[in-house]
């Protein structure tokens, strides 16, 4: 496999602010890369300065063999960027707006048709609609549509599915999925844990720093605790004693389940004994996998003390 | 590019306060600004001092008071008496006839009437001599059409207490700049500013599209809406308000667009150093607007500010481009006698076009 995106080293503050720091991933031709962190860990910035838009520091950044920054002309033309902020004309048509970007490459609509067709389709009923009245998700399969209509090499997606419902984020994914096959190299960035196993490889963000590159279920298995789920009615309560128990090492609430973590193998009658001695008394325990999120909590807090 | 100046119109034309902006504002104006001054032209004082007393001058006098718009305030019967009727100040207008009107009329069929106002207030001085111009011409046009040999009447004008009109301004022409200052320049840098913040130029900028295509894409819709904007008024205050128009129109209309394109590089510039609509909204109007108004001699005469605001105003580019109209418009001149003004604007205007596409961003810092 070849690599296509060669990120080295690249340092970027605002005034007193560090954003990034000693960011270095390669990414593979073809492949769909993911940036996972919780807002404010830098993927957006790391984004921006891919996307030729701002100057790293420090660093370099080669994208299709081209530098970032001496070629970004040429570059520009190979890439297709869909910023965080959904960035379309809210005034113009969907077909307005697929005109005018497909103009812009100096393309048309027809010539990479096929490249769009399946995403296109679906929001092709609402082609007389204006971009502004649309939905979340059909704005961002509008807006994917539209960073695509060139036939870019290389796809920036920041945050795509931020802010859309479920059903079209699965969607979403499966259009991307898709898209790999055509041989477009993906990159996506999304605080989203569970959107983390779509990719072929994630990078996990946090502070400005990557955490750790590897295969989604390379991440996981990078889990090295105990854990369990628990739960109570009192879930609120259940969190704080759990914390209070000596051998816990994390306790965090995930959906209906709090995973409850520790270094040593937990003995599930003596966690229920001293629950009972805080006066919980409904507690239930199971055995689960972890994901993820376990995953990415652990890697954060050994960070910290790191 | 083509596809640029699409977008831009299908996004003015949907947007309706911008075309209010661009159409609405400027007929209002003309409207209230013509209708102003149209009402104080009801009932002008006017003395006459016919020294001639013949057909023709009595038929003149009798036009001019039944036209509606004199009242006549006395007749004179010396020369001496013009000056005391003046420092009245009541009296606005003194029509005088020489002694052989009405012979030198029949005999040479070339006759001289003498129009002389108070210019100490420079536009009524101005338009009602606009006015008995035209009922001059009226009266000529009506014993012309029953006459073999065509009459003349040479109309002498005098200016007093403001002689040659040199800080009059017509209010044409000043309405005319003010408002193609403010919608050219404000518009263009309200729309631009507008896709940073939106951030479509986000997305424009990870395209292979260069900045000056981004910028005359911007430019080209508004010259034209803006050009239109400027001959309704024109057509306005042409048909509506009978403004003389002396000069060539297509000059006129060239240096309008002149004016035009200047005042959008002057847009464009602003909203290369501006992050938001506000920003620059504020900076067209306050740097730009207010100053316009203040300098351009529009309302206040700039001969009798201090030496300073007189240097400040040179820097404004519509203090020269009022110049112009004056000149094409009311004293009919042609183009060498606006050549100076008109480079000064073609300087202005390159050295704003190259400052903008100098200073505007490829990337977001």
């Amino acid at each position: 496999m070849e690599t296509i995106i060669q990120i080295n080293q690249v340092y970027k503050s605002y005034e007193e602010i560090r954003a990034i720091s000693d960011i270095s991933v390669d990414i593979q031709s073809a492949e769909l890369f993911g940036f996972i962190g919780p807002d404010g860990a830098g993927k957006s910035t790391l984004f921006r300065i891919m996307a030729t838009l701002l100057l790293p520091d420090s660093g370099e950044v080669q994208m299709a063999h081209l530098d970032t920054i001496k070629d970004y002309k040429k570059l520009r033309t190979k890439l297709g960027y869909m910023p965080g902020r959904f960035s379309l004309y809210q005034d113009l048509t969907v077909e307005e707006n697929l005109n005018f970007f497909a103009g812009i490459f100096k393309t048309s609509v027809s010539k990479n048709y096929h490249l769009i067709k399946d995403i296109y389709q679906q929001i092709e009923p609402f082609k007389k609609r204006k971009a502004g009245d649309l939905s979340g998700g059909m704005k961002q399969k509008l807006a994917l549509s539209c960073a695509l209509i060139h036939k870019p090499e290389i796809l920036l997606l920041d945050e795509p599915t931020t802010g859309v419902d479920a059903v079209s984020r699965m969607e979403f994914w499966e259009m991307l999925h898709k898209l790999k096959t055509q041989g477009i190299t993906i990159v996506v960035s999304t605080p989203y844990m569970d959107e983390a196993s779509l990719c072929d490889r994630v990078a996990l963000m946090q502070k400005g720093k990557i955490m750790g590159v590897d295969k989604p279920q390379k991440i996981v298995d990078l889990f090295s605790k105990h854990l369990i789920g628990v739960k109570a009615k009192n879930m609120y309560g259940l969190v704080n004693k759990l914390r209070e128990y000596p051998l816990c090492h994390s306790a965090y609430l995930f959906g209906e389940w709090i995973h409850f973590s520790s270094e040593q193998e937990v003995v599930k009658n003596k966690l229920q004994e001293f629950l009972r001695s805080k006066g919980i008394y409904d507690a239930q325990m199971q055995n689960i996998q972890p994901n993820m999120e376990d995953s990415f909590i652990d890697l954060m807090t050994q960070n910290i003390i790191e | 590019m083509r596809i640029f100046i699409i977008k831009e119109f299908l996004q003015i034309i949907r947007d309706r306060r911008s075309l209010l902006i661009l159409f609405g504002i400027p007929v209002v104006q003309i409207l209230l600004f013509g209708f102003a001054l149209k009402s104080e032209m009801k009932n002008v004082h006017l003395a006459i001092f016919d020294q001639s007393k013949d057909a023709y001058s009595q038929e003149i006098s009798r036009k001019m008071l039944a036209s509606g718009y004199f009242i006549l305030d006395r007749n004179l019967a010396n020369a001496q008496e013009m000056d005391d009727v003046f420092r009245e100040g009541k009296v606005r207008e003194i029509l005088v006839f020489g002694n052989n009107f009405g012979e030198e009329l029949e005999k040479n069929g070339n006759a001289k009437i003498q129009i002389i106002t108070d210019a100490s207030d420079p536009n009524t001085a101005n338009i009602v001599y606009s006015y008995t111009q035209a009922i001059i011409n009226d009266y000529l046009m009506e014993i012309n059409a029953t006459t073999i040999k065509p009459l003349m009447i040479n109309i002498e004008t005098q200016m007093r207490y403001n002689p040659e009109l040199k800080s009059v301004f017509m209010f044409v022409p000043g309405i005319i700049t003010i408002i193609l200052m403010l919608v050219s320049t404000m518009m263009t840098s309200i729309s631009i500013t507008k896709e940073k913040e939106m951030g479509t130029m986000e997305v424009l900028l990870v395209s292979p599209v260069k900045p000056w295509q981004i910028i005359m894409g911007k430019v080209v819709p508004y010259v034209i809406l803006s050009f239109i904007s400027a001959i309704i008024i024109l057509m306005i205050s042409y048909f509506v308000f009978l403004m003389p128009f002396a000069g060539s129109l297509g000059l006129l209309l060239l240096e309008t667009i002149l004016f035009i394109v200047l005042a959008l590089s002057l847009g464009v510039f602003i909203s290369t150093v501006s992050k938001t609509q506000q920003v620059a909204m504020l900076l067209s109007m306050f740097a730009l607007l207010l100053p316009t108004i203040l300098l351009s001699g529009f309302i206040f005469p700039v001969k009798n500010m201090p030496e300073i605001l007189i240097w400040i105003s040179h820097l404004l580019p519509p203090k020269w481009f009022v110049i112009i109209i004056k000149n094409i418009m009311i004293k009919g001149n042609g183009f060498m006698l606006v050549w100076k003004e008109t480079a000064i604007l073609v300087g202005m205007t390159i050295l704003f076009i190259s400052l903008s596409i100098k200073k505007f961003k490829v990337r977001l810092e």
